[in-house]
């Protein structure tokens, strides 16, 4: 059951964008789909609405194909970080064609989400401003009726205020409907308690995936003087280092070994998501 | 707290530890000041994921460890409340690991500022 991606490869002309992509939406969870840019997340995205076609393999929703099936395509929702809405169109008027299109629409809780956030309806799209055209993306992802929503970099232009009152209305609506929740984003550090499971992607293929805790719970920092540090290392998956004269740290991602002794001079803290992310990610040359 | 955590620590900024366990942490600390005294209801699943912007999964995971630990105790379609006689299992628990989490690290930090046994002793007295 969920959505299924299997093996879903993706080429613009001489650029493989997507090298062979497997992975899994379970009903009622909330992921992390992080990617540094170019990564390939959005064209990921864009794929599993089926707004375009991959060069070879297949998304399923409960099994049937999803660009070939109304009512499957009808349970997604994609709200893309691009701006798909004619400039001239009222914003009340939008709603209506969102409602037309998914063939049902919560007014009433949009009206709310729209006070809240200080939005007024009556206004024409092209108006608004960066932050604003988010705000409004995000009011119609949580009020269609689809099962499955996918958020691609909601938080783009939106202050603080506004990102804390969008974790907010997030939960709150999870905890009410208890569909499954997409988000791909750059703020890792302020999305990271949302998630259940991430998914991170590089190069056009999946680099982690697992529940969140899980894959902490293999990363460290082991730091200390340099030569101690190494010694401990030795034979870890060491993904990236630094230091402050000569204090080192090395970033381990996949467990240490609890047989070997820790010397007193050697710290061995866990990583958080963010630093995790970044030490995966870097390419040679960036610190 | 382990031995491995008196050591010293580098390059963190902020703990990472699991927020399953700062979330039971967070709890047991209010219960233990008495922010929730026994018998009172504590926010539900829902509150705390929506307010601190955590998983409820999460959330829910860390309040499962205090009703193991028998801290709060679940009422069926009501909500979470403070069991009777929490209090008391916290004190006597944190009572247990008051020597090696907090006065072991407190000679430590004495012995690296060259702060004898006897003057330690002197503002442990100036300090009751």
């Amino acid at each position: 059951m969920g959505i299924e991606v299997k093996n879903i490869k993706k080429r613009f002309g001489k650029h493989e964008v997507l090298r062979g992509i497997n992975l899994e939406f379970v009903p009622g969870k909330i992921y992390g789909l992080l990617g540094r840019n170019g990564a390939g997340k959005s064209t990921l995205l864009n794929i599993i609405a089926a707004r375009i076609f991959p060069t070879a393999g297949t998304v399923t929703l409960d099994g049937k194909t999803v660009c070939d099936d109304d009512s499957a395509l009808e349970q997604i929702y994609l709200m893309s970080e691009r701006n798909l809405y004619p400039e001239g169109e009222r914003l009340k008027k939008l709603l209506k064609t969102t409602e037309l299109l998914y063939g049902s629409f919560d007014y009433t809780y949009a009206n709310k989400l729209a006070a809240e956030f200080s939005l007024d309806l009556n206004q024409k799209f092209g108006k608004l401003s960066t932050g604003y055209r988010s705000i409004f993306k995000l009011i119609v992802a949580l009020c269609v009726p689809a099962r499955y929503v996918f958020l691609d970099e909601p938080d783009l232009g939106l202050d603080a205020n506004h990102r804390e009152l969008f974790y907010r209305e997030l939960m709150e609506n999870y905890a009410q409907t208890h569909r499954t929740f997409i988000v791909s984003t750059h703020l890792i550090g302020e999305f990271a308690n949302l998630l259940e499971r991430v998914f991170i992607i590089k190069n056009g293929q999946i680099l982690v995936a697992g529940e969140v805790e899980d894959v902490l719970a293999k990363a460290y920092l082991i730091a200390g003087p340099k030569e101690d540090v190494c010694k401990y290392s030795a034979g870890l998956n060491v993904i990236g280092h630094e230091s402050l004269g000569n204090i080192y740290g090395n970033y381990v991602f996949g467990g240490v070994d609890d047989e070997r002794h820790l010397p007193d001079t050697v710290s061995l803290e866990h990583l958080d998501l963010q630093k995790l992310f970044i030490n995966l990610t870097n390419e040679k040359g960036e610190k | 707290m382990t031995d491995d955590e008196v050591k010293r620590v580098y390059f963190n900024f902020n703990s990472a530890e699991p927020i399953y366990l700062q979330v039971a942490q967070q709890i047991e600390e209010a219960i233990f000041t008495g922010s929730y005294h026994e018998g009172a209801q504590v926010p539900s699943t829902t509150e705390i994921s929506r307010d601190f912007h955590i998983n409820p999964a999460t959330v829910l995971k860390g309040m499962n460890r205090l009703v193991e630990a028998g801290l709060i105790v679940k009422k069926r379609g009501i909500g979470m409340f403070v069991a009777e006689g929490a209090h008391a299992v916290i004190v006597d628990r944190r009572r247990k690991a008051f020597y090696q989490d907090k006065v072991i690290q407190l000679i430590k930090e004495a012995k690296g500022l060259q702060i004898s046994e006897g003057e330690l002793v002197d503002l442990i007295k100036r300090g009751f």
